[in-house]
């Protein structure tokens, strides 16, 4: 396997951390930047950035989520590209945005949104999709299994990007993790509001991340590692919890 | 007989429009909520109860997950699925967009087909109609096809209140009913039942109501559709009076089409004098090439199967073949409530095929009792709040009952977007100002949201706390016992990205040092 050249691209970059990921999470970002920086983007983080409003829309105050609509596209409208490490804001983004805007009756902010839905990527989608690798020079020597969180599957369908970019990594052993496509019963406030149900999809979610042996469970939303890591780590499971840029951006100079 | 007016009539324009504005009418009344249904705890403590009961659990799971890879199997071998999906919505989506229309045409066909059609606003009026036409009969009893409308208006009770007995003939709803059982799924009602669960109630039950199951039933699959058989064919025989739905009523013919697997359906349909059929008024098909797409769609969506087993069709009355006495109930009961709505009518596109119960993970481990319906699953979270209005705790809830995952809109054969129309729906119940603590909660957090100084001065609070903890594990917060009880909550870190990205870079933003 050789590292692959690094791409120098003019595009202007902008990483869209996701309030969740810059309070909770640093460790993603960080990656994502390191990720990128190393494969010759310029990455930018606009510092007027705050928050998606997903878990106000699905919360049902999609109201109070329209002045964060009007930020994002303030904010991001200029870049080439913006990046965010996570599927499920991303998703909100794309999805939630125009239907916000449009709901508001604000035809400027709609066409702004509009402008703007296809420039922001997830993380995987950028790598494969703009940067056109699969291959991103990482190393991560442990046995890993991956879960493809619903947004990414269902609402950006990424498919198996985020899958051959692991396979590239060197040292890695990826295993396959059973039930893969079931959601983990994260959910947003659903975790909260419905919390049996939600914890009774997580056990069966961990049991099976448990089942195949993995030292590192990987995915590419923080929210649904912190439900299934939550459990996982209520069970003294042994398993660690990582986001795919930490794995991706991972080294031997710098393993993650 | 009684007949009232058609509950919509043609120009409803509102129906057609795309753009929701001020002048849009709201629709019709909404449902009432049937006695079974009234004072339902909420879903998330139906739902615990649910979880706790462990061979339900296990019943749940085994059969979602057969119907489920079933189902996977036979949806990718069709390779334009697709492009049926799209038409299977187009068609409801152009009945629905002018119901007023083709409801009349409807009412014309089959009356000029030799049937009676009836209106019915709500199910009293519904079950009024029935329970009339029953009496003038003459009769005691009547055999039954599986059907959710009627399972919706609760015609068995309003029958049995009028001293009539109603004979359920389809397997799973003979078993609820023998057992004094709740359906808890669309197309498998005793889906929380297990084979040994189903013996003991044939060995209990069926000698009560009719010919008993023989001494020596095992829960043999077989053996228990034999009792079935022999208990139900006494009762085939004898009726005088059938009360069915309909799958799809066509317009353009005056055809309705009942699509079933066991025969029962069949026996029920052409045996009696008398067949009386109740039919929710968004059950209309313009055309009989619309049904089509529908008979490829639903077996596949439903049961898993290439083609559906007996596909009953009948235009009215045929002298000398099959009921000589056709009645045709058309049921408004909160649907024109639910066309009022712009984004909230596709949920009536709804072909009950059941294919979004069996991918959702919230129903396959709280079964269908939780949603206080006889809708349950996915699309009974959207159908109920939309018929019955929000006004009860339990449609409150029905909503938040999912985690919008999108496995149902994946599945659903008429591309309901059931995950858009819970978003839109909790929108609803959180204007009502349901919850105060969440709404304030919500509020405030808009409020730091909207200022990344807020945010960062929020942040803060964060990282204090992160520094305190240092490398503990968090097991238990107060306030916060509904995630902890089970999950250790992640350690907030002791700087953010935002202080990161500041320390390293300054307070520019690029990596360059480049200015926006």
């Amino acid at each position: 396997m050789t590292t692959p050249t690094p791409r120098v691209t003019d595009l202007r970059v902008a990483l869209f951390a996701t309030c969740f990921n810059d309070t909770m999470w640093p460790e993603t970002p960080k990656a994502t930047v390191r990720l990128l920086e190393r494969l010759g983007c310029r990455v930018e983080f606009p510092l007027e950035q705050t928050c998606c409003g997903q878990m106000l829309t699905n919360t049902g105050y999609a109201a109070e989520a329209l002045p964060l609509v009007r930020r994002f596209v303030d904010v991001f409208g200029d870049y080439d590209a913006v990046v965010a490490p996570s599927g499920s804001c991303v998703g909100s983004v794309r999805e939630q945005h125009p239907m916000i805007a449009s709901s508001a009756g604000d035809t400027g902010l709609e066409g702004r949104v509009e402008q703007l839905r296809p420039k922001v990527y997830e993380l995987s989608e950028f790598l494969v999709d703009v940067l056109g690798v699969t291959d991103v020079g990482a190393w991560f020597p442990h046995r890993v299994t991956y879960h493809p969180t619903c947004h990414s599957l269902r609402m950006l369908r990424v498919g198996d990007r985020p899958l051959r970019l692991l396979r590239a990594v060197r040292g890695i052993e990826l295993v396959e993790l059973p039930g893969a496509d079931e959601c983990c019963g994260f959910g947003g406030t659903f975790a909260m509001k419905n919390a049996d149900v939600s914890i009774a999809m997580g056990s069966d979610k961990a049991r099976h991340v448990v089942e195949t042996g993995a030292e590192v469970l990987v995915a590419g939303d923080n929210s649904c590692l912190a439900h299934i890591g939550g459990i996982l780590g209520r069970e003294r499971s042994g398993v660690r919890r990582l986001h795919l840029a930490e794995i991706l951006a991972s080294t031997e100079e710098h393993p993650a | 007989m009684s007949t009232t007016t058609p509950p919509v009539g043609p120009g409803e324009a509102a129906y057609g429009s795309t753009t929701r504005t001020a002048a849009e009418p709201t629709g019709g009344p909404v449902q009432q909520t049937s006695a079974t249904f009234v004072g339902m705890p909420t879903f998330p403590d139906a739902a615990r109860t649910a979880l706790a009961n462990t061979q339900q659990r296990r019943n749940l799971h085994n059969a979602t997950h057969t119907i489920r890879a079933k189902r996977a199997h036979v949806v990718a071998e069709v390779p334009e699925w697709e492009a049926l999906r799209l038409a299977g919505a187009e068609a409801k989506d152009e009945a629905l967009t002018h119901l007023g229309e083709y409801l009349e045409q409807l009412e014309r066909t089959l009356t000029a087909a030799g049937a009676v059609v009836h209106w019915a606003r709500d199910a009293a009026e519904a079950n009024q109609i029935v329970v009339d036409i029953v009496r003038a009969k003459e009769v005691d009893e009547v055999v039954k096809v599986k059907s959710m409308a009627t399972q919706e208006i609760e015609l068995n009770e309003a029958l049995e209140a009028a001293g009539i007995n109603a004979w359920e003939t389809d397997l799973a709803e003979l078993i609820v009913q023998l057992g004094h059982d709740r359906p808890s799924h669309i197309l498998v009602p005793a889906i929380h039942r297990n084979r040994s669960e189903i013996r003991d109630i044939f060995t209990r039950e069926m000698g009560k109501v009719g010919r008993p199951a023989p001494s020596d039933l095992t829960d043999d699959p077989a053996r228990l559709a034999e009792a079935a058989r022999l208990h139900l064919r006494e009762k085939f025989l004898r009726a005088k009076v059938a009360v069915s739905g309909a799958n799809f009523a066509i317009a353009d013919t005056g055809t309705l089409v009942v699509v079933e697997s066991e025969g029962n359906g069949r026996m029920c349909l052409t045996l009696p004098e008398t067949l009386i059929s109740v039919v929710g008024i968004e059950k209309v098909l313009p055309t009989w090439e619309d049904l089509g797409p529908m008979l490829q769609l639903l077996p596949r969506s439903s049961t898993g199967e290439r083609m559906n087993p007996y596909t009953t069709m009948w235009s009215g009355v045929h002298v000398g073949d099959g009921p000589q006495e056709v009645h045709v109930i058309l049921l408004d009961n909160g649907r024109t409530h639910v066309l009022g709505d712009r984004l909230g009518r596709q949920a009536l596109r709804c072909i009950r095929c059941s294919a979004c119960l069996n991918v959702c993970p919230v129903y396959e481990r709280t079964g269908g009792h939780a949603y206080g319906s006889v809708y349950p699953g996915p699309i009974g979270a959207v159908l109920n709040p939309q018929l019955r209005g929000t006004a009860s705790a339990i449609d409150q809830s029905l909503p938040y009952a999912s985690s919008l995952c999108g496995a149902c809109f994946d599945a659903c054969p008429v591309r309901i977007n059931i995950p858009e129309l819970l978003v839109e729906l909790r929108g609803t119940v959180a204007q009502q100002g349901g919850h105060r603590a969440e709404s304030a909660a919500m509020k405030a957090a808009a409020w730091v949201l909207s200022d990344p100084k807020r945010l960062a001065g929020a942040q803060r609070a964060a990282t204090t706390a992160g520094r305190i903890i240092g490398k503990r594990t968090i097991r238990s917060v107060p306030g916060l016992g509904a995630w902890t009880n089970a999950r250790d909550l992640p350690t907030p870190p002791t700087e953010t990205f935002r202080q990161w990205w500041v320390r390293e870079h300054g307070s520019e933003q690029g990596t360059e040092g480049d200015e926006r």
